[in-house]
This record gives structure tokens, sequence and C-alpha cells, in this order.
């Protein structure tokens, strides 16, 4: 069986909102990432002309190049999100939730 | 017991010793590279290798002091594992990026764009997408969990005994698919950039990575991953740089130029790189999941002291890294400038010197002369270096923390005996490293890191996520179907073209398995496996699992109660 205090923790509002919390935002990030990953793949596995079309007429760079920068920037951009959201906000609401509880 | 008790009781006699067969390895070597310098080519002077090797013996000599320094902190199996977890998150992130970031990817990654232009992007995105992963599903809780291996973290709830064993083996084939991959890459690429013999170049890779390993723990590690970062991202940064201000630091005329040169556009799009959709995905499903499942990686976020500190190390590694890839990038395309119209860095038939992967070196060349070319040649060495002796500690972890002390001792090991075998396990890990860098020589060991990949993302990844956020997971289900994804993972590939045709020398077209990656079957396999099994396991022992399951998720939400690493 779960401990008491557990068992207190999952009970209290302030937790479960910030488990809900955190867990869209973490999932909701991961299906983004997941979206664009695989999306490139599946235009370069079935779109390969796609890729190919300059981003503006008499221009070289491609569509796929800007795609390709694009993700690696979306991976760094989604990762500074999470991580400042989770060390700004959670982390002390985290705190506050645990100290409340281990002392009632 | 021989070999435990060396490590243990002599370690400065070892240290000597070490030292002096690295010393006579290079006076003996050095004669030969004398000699090989002429047969480069005539571009290159003698000098160009003595600056090399200067440069790379500082690396060296300065990682030794850090290895001797590291070692005086080296006392506890934590301080071996995790160094105490005293490593603050820029740093983590930098060793992580260290770790991760190899000579293969560097010189691979940059001669694919230099060959087909787009096409070589798409490794580099796939090694880039599994960090964000890593960040929301895994970094805080791994941290939470656990103290110095990722089977820690499944073993919290689940049983020691067949936990450990399983997670020791899916470490194992990771760790030792990838070193091969790793040594014979290294030993390659020395013979190439320094005019040493490859058999030489082994073993000197392998004695120094025990070095680091044995002496200094995850501290030297940690600080020989840092340094090569800096140096590797220091050097790309330079050579992109002097790339770019050819033209205005303007993208666009780059890839103009490029095209100009290459008298094609196609370069700017996907080529055949891609050869079916279901590999494509495949592919992907392999590097983005397995960055999440590779041990050493895993490892590294227990070096630090909270879930802060896990989740700002993250952060780092994939700018780093992202930064890293972009830069790649943009070296494959000046090499298609400068370096493909070059007459210099060509032979007689218009191919590369010393092979398609010397793009990036060539490049140096070009941009920075003689005294840069001996600097990313020391670079390249040196990111071997960080990264094998990274999954030397990792391999070694495997055995003495997972198999010897929870599996065999039952937990009850003391920390001073757990850290004899850790070190006498580096040792041995280490003469096998050499000892297959020596047997693959000949072999194409193009496809052993994509297998890597494929058995983390098979094995390790669907077991480590599924007991963490599952709570009806149970030890049957995880074993048996992180088992399952092992295996299919492993036979799958070595039905493969990369294997079957390319290793083994079977008939074009007669591999049975048709795919260049297993992981889109492999990985939902073994998930499926652990799901079903876990399912309809109603043991006793897996209703207790189930029970367990609330108080470990508190922890690894919260971090209450975890394990704070001690530094002393």
């Amino acid at each position: 069986m779960a401990s008491e205090l557990t068992q207190r923790i999952q009970r209290n509002p302030q937790y479960q909102h910030l488990i809900a919390t955190r867990d869209a935002l973490g999932w909701g990030l991961t299906c983004l990432v997941l979206i664009a990953y695989f999306g490139f793949l599946l235009v370069i596995a079935f779109d390969k002309a796609l890729f190919a079309l300059p981003i503006a007429a008499g221009m070289t760079t491609s569509w796929g190049i800007l795609a390709a920068i694009g993700i690696i920037l979306l991976t760094i951009v989604t990762t500074a999100m999470y991580v400042r959201k989770a060390n700004r906000d959670y982390d002390s609401m985290v705190k506050e939730i645990i100290e409340k509880e281990v002392q009632a | 017991m021989n070999a435990i008790r060396l490590g243990i009781l002599l370690p400065k006699k070892i240290f000597k010793a070490m030292w002096l067969s690295a010393l006579v390895l290079f006076t003996v070597a050095l004669p030969e590279l004398c000699l090989a310098a002429g047969t480069i080519g005539e571009t290159q002077k003698q000098d160009t290798n003595w600056l090399a090797i200067i440069m790379f013996a500082f690396f060296v000599g300065l990682s030794l002091l850090i290895t001797k320094w590291a070692a005086t902190r080296t006392r506890s199996a934590a301080d071996f594992y995790t160094a105490g977890g005293s490593i603050t998150g820029f740093q983590n992130g930098l060793a992580i990026g260290g770790d991760f970031m190899s000579a293969a990817s560097f010189l691979g990654i940059s001669a694919a764009v230099m060959a087909t232009g787009f096409d070589g992007l798409i490794y580099a995105i796939g090694f880039q997408v599994g960090w964000p992963l890593l960040t929301f599903l895994l970094a805080e809780r791994l941290r939470n969990l656990g103290r110095f291996t990722f089977a820690d973290v499944m073993a919290y709830r689940l049983q020691q005994v067949p936990i450990r064993i399983f997670a020791a083996s899916g470490t194992l084939a990771t760790v030792l698919f990838y070193l091969i991959g790793q040594m014979v890459g290294a030993g390659q690429l020395i013979k190439l950039l320094f005019g040493l013999d490859y058999h030489y170049a082994v073993i000197i890779v392998g004695i120094l990575m025990i070095a680091y390993v044995l002496f200094g723990g995850m501290t030297a590690t940690t600080w020989v991953q840092i340094i090569k970062a800096c140096m590797l991202l220091g050097g790309a940064t330079f050579m992109a740089a002097m790339v770019l201000a050819q033209y205005g630091f303007n993208l666009e005329k780059l890839f103009s130029a490029a095209v100009a040169i290459k008298k094609s556009a196609s370069i700017m799009g996907p080529g055949g790189f891609i050869k079916d959709p279901i590999s494509a995905i495949s592919l992907g499903v392999a590097l983005m999941f397995g960055t999440a499942g590779l041990p050493h990686i895993l490892m590294r976020f227990f070096t630090v002291p909270d879930a802060r500190e896990a989740r700002k190390s993250v952060l780092w590694a994939t700018t780093w890294i992202g930064y890293f890839y972009v830069l790649t990038f943009i070296i494959g395309f000046g090499a298609i400038v400068f370096v493909s119209t070059n007459p210099d860095f060509l032979d007689a038939n218009g191919v590369l010197r010393g092979g398609a992967n010397m793009a990036a070196v060539h490049l140096a060349n070009a941009v920075g002369g003689n005294v840069f070319l001996g600097f990313m040649s020391a670079v390249a060495f040196a990111t071997i270096l960080a990264v094998v002796a990274g999954l030397t500690l990792s391999g070694a972890s495997a055995i003495s923390h997972d198999l010897y002390a929870a599996a065999i001792k039952k937990g009850k090991a003391a920390s001073k005996d757990e850290l004899k075998v850790s070190k006498a396990t580096t040792i041995v890990l280490g003469i096998i490293a050499i000892f297959l860098g020596i047997v693959f020589e000949k072999q194409n060991v193009a496809y052993m890191v994509s297998l890597a990949f494929a058995i983390a993302a098979s094995a390790n990844f669907p077991a480590l996520i599924l007991s963490i956020l599952w709570k009806g997971c149970t030890t049957r289900g995880t074993v048996i179907g992180g088992s399952v994804g092992l295996i299919s993972a492993l036979v799958m590939t070595l039905l493969s073209d990369a294997v079957w045709v390319s290793a083994m020398g079977n008939p074009a077209g007669s591999a049975p398995f048709p795919y260049s990656s297993p992981a889109i079957f492999s990985m939902p396999l073994a998930f499926l496996c652990i799901w079903a099994i876990s399912l309809f396991d109603h043991s006793a022992e897996a209703q207790k699992e189930r029970d367990a399951f609330d108080d470990q998720k508190i922890r690894s939400e919260t971090g209450l109660g975890a394990f704070k690493a001690a530094s002393h």
C-alpha cells in the first residue's frame, strides 16, 4: 500500500493541479517535436520535390534546409521552455506542497 | 582476484606503467609517423604531423594531469560512478555533448553533406530530436529515482535480480556495439591523420581510456569530455566562421556557390539516402528513441545534485549539440566550395585524398593552414577518447553496480568492494575493446552505431519509460518484453543489407530483412510485449509491484526522499 504521506500528497489539490499542468506541458511539447520530426521524415519519404523547392523565386535556399534548421531550433526552444517553466515555477510549488504535507 | 587487487592496491605503479607504455608506444611509433608523413600527400609537409602530435600530446598530458587530480577525489563507488553528484548543470551539459558528439558524426556528417548536401542533414536531425524527449519525459524522473545507473530506476519497485540482469545486458549490448564502432573508426582515423599504425592507434586509445576511467572515474571522464567538447565546438566554430566570412555571413550565397560548383541544385533537397518510407521512419525511430536509451548518456544525469540541475544539463546539451550539427552542415558546404575545387586535396581521379571522411580535415587545412590542421587532428583524437571513456565507464558500472553489487551480492556489497570490481571491470573492458578493435579492423562496421541505437530504442527505452510511467508494469513484463526488443533488434540487423550483404559478403539483394533499420518493428514489439505480459501477470510479486507504484510516482515527480548525491 502507498504510504500515508504519499496518499496525503496525492489528495492535495495543489499537487494534482501541478502534475496536470506539468504533464500537459511535457506531453504537449513531446507531441509537437514528434509531429515535426516524423512530418519531416514523411515529406522526405513521400514528397522529395517539396523540400527541394526554393523558399523564394530566384533563391537557392530550399524548404528542406529551412525545415531542418527549424527542427534543430524547435528542439532547443521547446527544451528551453520546459526547463525554464519547471525550474522557475514547478520546483518551488513542489517544495511548498512537500513542506506542507510533511509537516501535516 | 589478482586483477582486482592490482587495480586497487597499486594504482600509482599502474599509473606509472601506463605513462611509460604510452611513452614507449609514441617513441616506437614516431619513426613510422615520419615515414608515413610523406605518403599522405605532397601537400602535407612533415612538420604538419609533428604539430598534430605535439598538440595531441599536450591534450593527453593535460587529461592525465586531470586524471591524477581526479584520482584523489575518487574514493567511493559514488565518486567513481557519478563524481559524487558534484557536477553543475552547465558542466554536465558540456560533458553530455562531449559524450555524444563523436568524431564519426563530425567527419561522417560533414562528408555526407559534402557528397549529397541535404541528405547529410537527415542523420544530424535524427541525433538531435531525442534530446527534448529526454527532457520532457525522463531527465528529472531519472534523477529523482536513481543513483548510479538507469537500472536503479527500474529496480526501484521491480525485482532486483532479474531487472539488473536485463538492464546490464541492454547496457553491455549497447556499449559494446557502440565501442566497436568507435574503436575501429579511431584506428582508421588516427592512421590517416597521424600516419600511425592501426594497431598502435587502437592500443593507445584503449590504454588512455582505461587510465581515465580506472584512476579518475566519472570526475576525470567528465572533464575529458568537457575539454573535448570545448575544443571541438571551438574548432568547428572557427571553420564555419572562416567559410561564412567568404560569403559575407550569408548562407544563401554559400548555397548558391555550392550549387554552382556541383552544377546541380539537387544538393538542396532529399536525394537517394532514404530509399523507402519504412526505412526512413525506422531509422528516425531508432535515432530519436535510442538517444533516450543510451546508458552512458542516462548515467550522466546522476552526476548532478538534483532534478533542477538535471534539467539544466539537458538544455545545455541540446543547445550545444544542435549548434554542433549546424556547424557541421556549414562545414560540409564549405568543403564543397573549398575542398572539392582544390586539386591539392584530390588524387589523380578527382577523389578526396584519404577517403570521403576527410572532407572536414582538408577544409581545416584550407581555412586555417597546417597549424589548424594539426589542431583539428588532435581534436578528432580527443573526441574519440572522450566518447570511449564514457562508454567504458557505463559498461563497468553495469557489471559492478548492477550485476555484482545488486544481483550477486543482493545490494549488500561494501562500497569498497564494489569499487574494486568496477576498476577490475574497467581494465577487462578496455582490453576487450582493444581486442575487438583489432579483430574488426578489416570489417565494415558502419552498422555498429546504428545497431547500438536500435537496441537502446528497442530494449532500454521501452523498459525504462514504462517502469517509470505505467503502474501496471511488472518485472516479468519488463524483462521478457525488453529482451524481446533487444533480440529482435539484433536479429533483424544481422539479417539486413548492412550486415548480411555488406559485412558478411552474401550476394546483393539476398538480405532476408529488407529495411535498413529494425526499430520501427522491434520497439513497438517491445512495448507490446511488456504491456501484454504485465497485463496477464497475476503473481503476488506483480501485485506488490503495482502497489509500490504510487510511492514511486510521488518520488519521481517531486524528488521527495530522493537520495541526495553526497559530495565530501
